[in-house]
């Protein structure tokens, strides 16, 4: 059984000009001690489906199942979900300022985490505990900085910060959400490294929600395409990028810039509001070999062959270079 | 190809702090733009690139040195004797949402220029604003919708028309794609590469996003604290890399290859960017560089041509990269022998 296991979620909220269905049947699996990464282009329902997993998107109208260890997170009520959320499930945000309270040291912030969870634990220890974090993830002379306050850190410190109060209870399932993408490159190959270097040390369980497909290369097992709520297709990191079948998940890696000068391939148009979708795929209306059966009715995830981890939400034939050459 | 359009000498730009610091956000930097060209600037936040661009357009004064465009000096211009210069160099914003003023029509903010100018009015004026939508790819027969009412995409196309309506010689795009989804992204790359052939435009392109830039430049100058320390063309610079800082910019750039990704060997560089209210001595890269020595933090180096390169390649280290030398394996030895 994997680590987590998400069935059939599905997320809409309220607004005044209808209801946005931001999730709309998601379903994935994270094993223990893998990488999966979840990516997407704004308003894909990568963030919202993760946040609802965790409890975070309040109003929200939530249905399907999010097994964890054996609790469903969905269905658990707040006083559970409270005790999983940084003890069994850490969590870092694209902003490590908004996450950390400005007013008070750092050190302070890590103990305050830690002794929310284990009321055993001794002051001093806790302190201990958050010093030995801060060096875990390479914040130099961390004895001195634990008494610093967050807007002492550069932006890439900050991170390191956010990473060491989520590793604090040495979670089985480390959620990140854009960490990267606020920070300069460098910087941005500092903190996937320290959070390569924890997953190995650690076997922590990662899910990576990004936009960057460079990222995705770097740190994926497995891969979830999002597209319009939904997952276009599904598969371990190489089959993504070599061997895909989606024209969404194509479309994406041809838009990336080359490094030749040749013309780009973008996908035209834009996606279909989330408040009126049209019936059928939601790609329709920019996939290039649209028919039909597209228009009507919206393909589920199937089996592509080669991998048994390999799955596309696309009515094409399973060989579809050998379609698209026909 | 080679005729200088713009000049920039010995620029130099301060801003004062609040605690009576001053930041040197460029700090010296001279190069030319020859017309028709693509030149891209790259560089890691508060490396300057944003505030050259700036001072080339003369939107900043500069502290010293001067830029000249098309043979005249630009940068101690008055305002209105800078009029006539605007029409010719124009700017392209990163943010689509704020640099377009939500309570007015995109017709009219497209037809700025025109009205600042006095150079059409009435139906003259919105057949040449429909004109430069349909040239961008917008809906003419959107002429009266708010900018609210676009995508993301479609706000940076009314940007690029309202850059365009003046038919500029130079466009300064400053982080024009960075904001925007990678489908979209592409989308805009292509039609600035559309437009500079239609028009002969000649860009300067500033990107945090090497990938993005590689793609659109001929010649890149890499930034780092407020100087330039290598500039050259694309494919030299990607294929004879000389100076340090280039190159784990380059091996700090996640690829979307998972062979690549696998096997190359990345250079992770310590630390952060230093202030840029007390950069450090002599090369400001050697409190960060892997192969830093003594030598190193006791001069500025000049930007000049290194080892065999022509004198289009230059670099300011005075210990540049040797062909194939590998880096990741360096240590710095900052001890004088």
């Amino acid at each position: 059984m994997a680590l987590l296991e998400v069935r059939d979620l599905r997320v809409s909220f309220d607004t005044p000009d209808g209801a946005v269905r931001a999730v709309r049947g998601l379903s994935f699996d994270v094993e223990a001690g893998q990488t999966l990464a979840v990516v997407g282009e704004s308003g894909s329902g990568k963030s919202v489906a993760t946040q609802t997993i965790t409890g975070l998107t309040r109003g929200a109208q939530v249905s399907g199942t999010a097994f964890f260890d054996g609790t469903d997170l969905i269905s658990a009520d707040q006083a559970t979900l409270r005790r999983l959320r940084g003890a069994q499930i850490g969590m870092i945000f694209q902003d490590p300022l908004s996450s950390l309270h400005p007013h008070y040291r750092i050190g302070w912030q890590i103990v305050e985490m830690i002794r929310a969870h284990d009321r055993e634990i001794s002051k001093q220890a806790a302190r201990r505990r958050a010093a030995e974090l801060l060096t875990l993830v390479g914040i130099p002379r961390a004895a001195e900085r634990i008494d610093d306050y967050p807007h002492q850190f550069s932006g890439g410190m900050r991170q390191r910060v956010m990473i060491a109060m989520a590793m604090a209870l040495d979670p089985a399932l480390l959620i990140a959400d854009e960490p990267t993408t606020a920070l300069d490159v460098t910087v941005q190959a500092q903190v996937l490294n320290v959070m390569r270097r924890l997953q190995d040390q650690f076997g922590t369980a990662i899910i990576l929600i990004t936009h960057d497909l460079g990222v995705v290369a770097e740190m994926a097992d497995e891969v979830v395409v999002m597209y319009a709520g939904s997952a276009m297709e599904r598969a371990p990191r190489r089959d993504i990028f070599y061997r895909n079948h989606h024209p969404y998940t194509q479309g994406l890696l041809a838009s990336l810039p080359a490094r030749s000068s040749e013309r780009l391939t973008p996908i035209p148009g834009s996606p279909p509001s989330l408040i009126s979708l049209p019936p059928g795929c939601p790609f329709a209306t920019r996939c290039p070999h649209v028919f039909d059966k597209c228009r009507a009715e919206a393909p589920p995830l199937i089996d592509v062959g080669g991998d048994p981890r390999h799955q596309s939400a696309c009515w094409l034939p399973h060989d579809l270079s050998e379609a698209i050459a026909s | 190809m080679n005729e200088v359009l713009l000049k920039v000498e010995d620029v130099r730009k301060e801003f004062p702090t609040h605690s009576r610091e001053v930041v040197r956000a460029v700090d010296g930097v001279s190069l030319e733009v020859r017309k028709g060209e693509t030149l891209g600037l790259v560089g890691e936040t508060g490396c300057g690139k944003s505030t050259l661009a700036r001072c080339m357009a003369h939107l900043y004064d500069v502290t010293s040195g001067s830029v000249w465009f098309d043979g005249a000096e630009i940068s101690s211009l008055s305002r209105r004797a800078m009029r006539p210069v605007r029409r010719e160099v124009q700017v392209i914003f990163q943010d689509p949402y704020g640099s377009l003023n939500p309570r007015r029509r995109v017709g009219s903010i497209i037809g700025d220029p025109f009205a600042i100018h006095g150079i059409a009015s009435g139906a003259q004026r919105k057949k040449k604003v429909q004109e430069l939508m349909e040239l961008v790819g917008l809906n003419p027969e959107h002429y009266n919708r708010f900018p609210a009412e676009f995508s993301g995409g479609q706000r940076q196309r009314i940007g690029v028309a309202r850059a365009l309506a003046l038919r500029p010689k130079l466009v300064i795009c400053d982080e024009p794609v960075s904001a925007l989804d990678v489908s979209i992204q592409a989308q805009i790359i292509n039609l600035l590469a559309d437009l500079q052939r239609e028009f002969d435009l000649t860009y300067v392109f500033i990107s945090h996003d090497l990938s993005v830039v590689r793609h659109v430049s001929d010649r890149i100058a890499v930034m780092y604290l407020g100087k330039i320390v290598e500039l050259a063309p694309t494919s030299e610079l990607f294929g004879q890399t000389r100076h340090p800082y280039t190159r784990a910019l380059l091996s700090a750039l996640p690829v979307a290859d998972p062979d690549t990704a696998d096997s190359r060997e990345q250079i992770i560089l310590g630390g952060d960017i230093p202030a840029a209210t007390n950069p450090p001595a002599g090369c400001r890269f050697h409190t960060r560089c892997p192969k830093a020595r003594a030598d190193c933090a006791a001069g500025e180096p000049p930007l000049v041509a290194v080892l065999d390169d022509a004198d289009n390649h230059r670099t300011a280290c005075i210990h540049p990269l040797t062909l194939g030398e590998d880096l990741s394996t360096a240590v710095p030895d900052l001890k004088a022998s």
